[in-house]
């Protein structure tokens, strides 16, 4: 996983509740075996429309999208994470998000940080009357600056450690095989099996 | 020890590792894989030199690209089935592909082998694994990523969720189904009223579900941002799992049952938080925006926007505030999905079109849940009630509820649609998808509008 700390870049402002990963990247992209290349299909019905948010010259360049309400909801794909990640993308801020998004988001290495609501309108008001605008998230610090404004944001400091040193989940946990391990010698008999 | 919820307990027994500042280590009972969001969880296992840690606690079938009808095939799902064959055979992980009796939709084969038990963890790299909770399971869609880590650990590090009682109370009005239930508690609670929480579904309405319905309910728990849904296990979920080829058997059945009995929220137990349903007040409902909480009742009106998002909902579905829900005409009428593709929902589509025919012009198809069920509703003669009324008949799938397959929508076209998520372009590029039960998406076909059987 790709370790974050500090971040500064520009923000694209995509002012729509409820987004959910089917729009993020459509189900006819999921069928792609590769990790990598979702880039080009992230938002792509939207992306028809030439005025919209994306397609705007001073979009080109941005790092870190500012979204409304209840973020990536529905279908648990990865690949919406993956999308946002390829085209660029390192920073989400919104005032909610939907669990497995928000999950997905932090195995991979994208910074999903949520702010009060009347942060974020103030973050894209900034942002849409002056586009070049930096803001900078700091993980560390936890904490987005720019625009005049200066906001702690929360995360939990397990999720916090493993995105600041890029740590492997699974490399965590296979060190404690004992304990998975005298688990398993626990289980009952009867539960099922698959074979 | 204190009163704790079903979900608690569940949860309780599967902590692997508990350590001040991390998230609970859950041991998974059951992993359910399909070709969509493995393969790349496979090729992380590959590059890191891992194995599978527990096949015999696996088990992978083909559903979200599959055709359900004879002709060409797209080469890019072919190439997706394919990997998960290879994945399969490389891993030692039992697969049912295309063209196997067993292959169906995964939340369909889980509980119809039996494999889908009270008390356990289970996980998919799929958001309607919330279906499992049905039978009284703590069942959680993941991400590749997690994936990954289940195929390599068989564990799950999950922060500690919410809990939150839905109880419906009182006698379902006639003609109102589980799916009724379920868009009535959406339409309530919203699509984020669930998020962070594990629903746990009670009251007398839900008691008086089939496991069928149970698991409608539950599979639409992420459709209010629920982490997981699920509902204690009783007679009826002991009744439907007996027998069944992976369930206890013997003096297994016994310990089993006792062990499961002890599965529900104990009295005094506290939710976080807590919503009352008068079940009395359900009515068929019909969604008609561009999520599962944009729904009215079937007598109602499509509503004045309120915001933004609901405006933006009312241009792509081309739909005018004012019109009544019985007077809009879909083109296309699809019966199934992990939602609604079980025996009982296809006996309750064929009581409804049994003698009659589908409006001409109008184009709909049943897909069944599984092949198993397949057969099932052939051995009951319900395939040919489907197809001289005039709907296609086809095998197993996901299908038109995700569009990964040719069935799909043509942009502008509308459909009265069983499955889940009625979000922009989910059935097919521009498609208009209303949200409704078996019944009346059956009712519908005939009518050529949006109706109950009733009105027939």
């Amino acid at each position: 996983m790709q370790a974050f700390r500090v971040h500064t870049g520009r923000a694209v402002v995509l002012d729509r509740a409820d987004v959910d990963t089917d729009q993020i990247v459509q189900a006819e992209h999921l069928k792609r075996i590769e990790r990598t290349g979702f880039g080009p299909f992230l938002f792509a019905e939207w992306r028809k429309d030439p005025d919209f948010v994306l397609n705007r010259p001073e979009s080109r360049g941005t790092t870190i999208l500012l979204a409304g309400p209840n973020f990536g909801g529905g279908s648990s794909r990865e690949h919406a994470v993956w999308a946002l990640e390829d085209h660029g993308f390192r920073v989400v801020i919104a005032p909610s998000f939907a669990d497995i998004f928000r999950n997905n988001c932090t195995k991979v290495g994208l910074l999903p940080v949520v702010l009060p609501p009347e942060t974020v309108r103030a973050l894209m008001d900034s942002v849409e009357a002056n586009p070049s605008i930096e803001l900078t998230v700091d993980l560390e610090g936890k904490r987005v600056t720019g625009a005049g404004i200066e906001r702690l944001f929360e995360i939990d400091d397990y999720t916090r450690q493993r995105l600041l040193e890029g740590l492997d989940d699974i490399g965590l946990t296979l060190r404690h095989e004992d304990e998975v391990r005298a688990f398993e010698a626990t289980r009952p008999s009867w539960l099922p099996t698959t074979a | 020890m204190a009163p704790s919820t079903l979900a608690e307990k569940v949860w309780e027994r599967h902590v692997v590792r508990r350590a001040e500042g991390e998230p609970d280590l859950l041991y998974v009972d059951l992993h359910l894989v399909h070709e969509v969001t493995s393969p790349q969880a496979f090729d992380g296992l590959r590059l890191a030199g891992r194995a599978v840690r527990r096949p015999d606690l696996t088990l992978a079938t083909m559903d979200h690209n599959v055709p359900t009808a004879p002709g060409p095939e797209d080469p890019v799902s072919v190439r997706q089935m394919d990997a998960l064959r290879r994945n399969c055979e490389d891993f030692g992980v039992r697969l049912f592909p295309t063209g196997h009796a067993g292959q169906g939709i995964v939340h369909v084969i889980g509980p119809q082998m039996g494999l889908t038990q009270p008390g356990l963890v289970i996980v998919c790299g799929d958001s309607h694994t919330s279906t499992h909770g049905a039978f009284g399971a703590l069942a959680v869609g993941i991400g590749t990523s997690e994936v990954e880590h289940v195929l390599a650990t068989q564990t799950l590090p999950q922060s500690r969720p919410g809990t939150m009682a839905i109880t419906v109370e009182g006698d379902l009005p006639h003609g109102v189904s589980a799916k009724d239930v379920i868009l009535g508690i959406i339409a309530r609670i919203g699509t984020n009223g669930g998020v962070g929480h594990v629903l746990e579904y009670r009251g007398s309405a839900i008691r008086s579900l089939s496991m069928e319905g149970r698991m409608t309910v539950c599979n639409m728990s992420i459709e209010a941002g629920a982490r997981a849904g699920l509902v204690a296990p009783d007679d009826t979920t002991f009744a439907y799992l007996e027998d069944r080829p992976h369930a206890p058997k013997g003096g297994d059945w016994e310990r089993a049952l006792e062990d499961w009995r002890g599965l529900v929220t104990d009295d005094h137990a506290a939710f976080d938080r807590e919503v009352r349903i008068d079940a009395t007040e359900l009515r068929p409902y019909v969604s008609w925006g561009t999520n599962p909480g944009q729904t009215v009742t079937i007598d109602d009106a499509v509503p004045e926007p309120t915001d933004e998002t609901a405006e933006r909902a009312l241009a792509y579905m081309g739909l005018q505030p004012g019109t009544r829900i019985r007077e809009i005409r879909p083109d296309t009428v699809f019966i199934g999905s992990c939602t609604n593709s079980r025996i009982s929902d296809l006996r309750e589509a064929a009581d409804v079109v049994r003698g009659r025919a589908v409006r001409p012009g109008l184009r709909a198809m049943v897909v069944p849940g599984s092949m198993l069920v397949k057969r099932q509703a052939e051995e009951e003669g319900l395939d040919r009630v489907f197809t001289q009324a005039g709907f296609e008949w086809r095998d197993a799938g996901c299908s038109m509820c995700l569009g990964m397959n040719p069935d799909q929508l043509a942009p502008g076209e509308r459909c009265a649609s069983t499955s889940n998520r009625n979000f922009e372009g989910r059935q097919g590029k521009g498609g208009r998808t209303h949200l409704v039960s078996p019944a009346v998406a059956a009712a519908t076909a005939v009518a050529g509008h949006f109706c109950s059987p009733e009105d027939l």
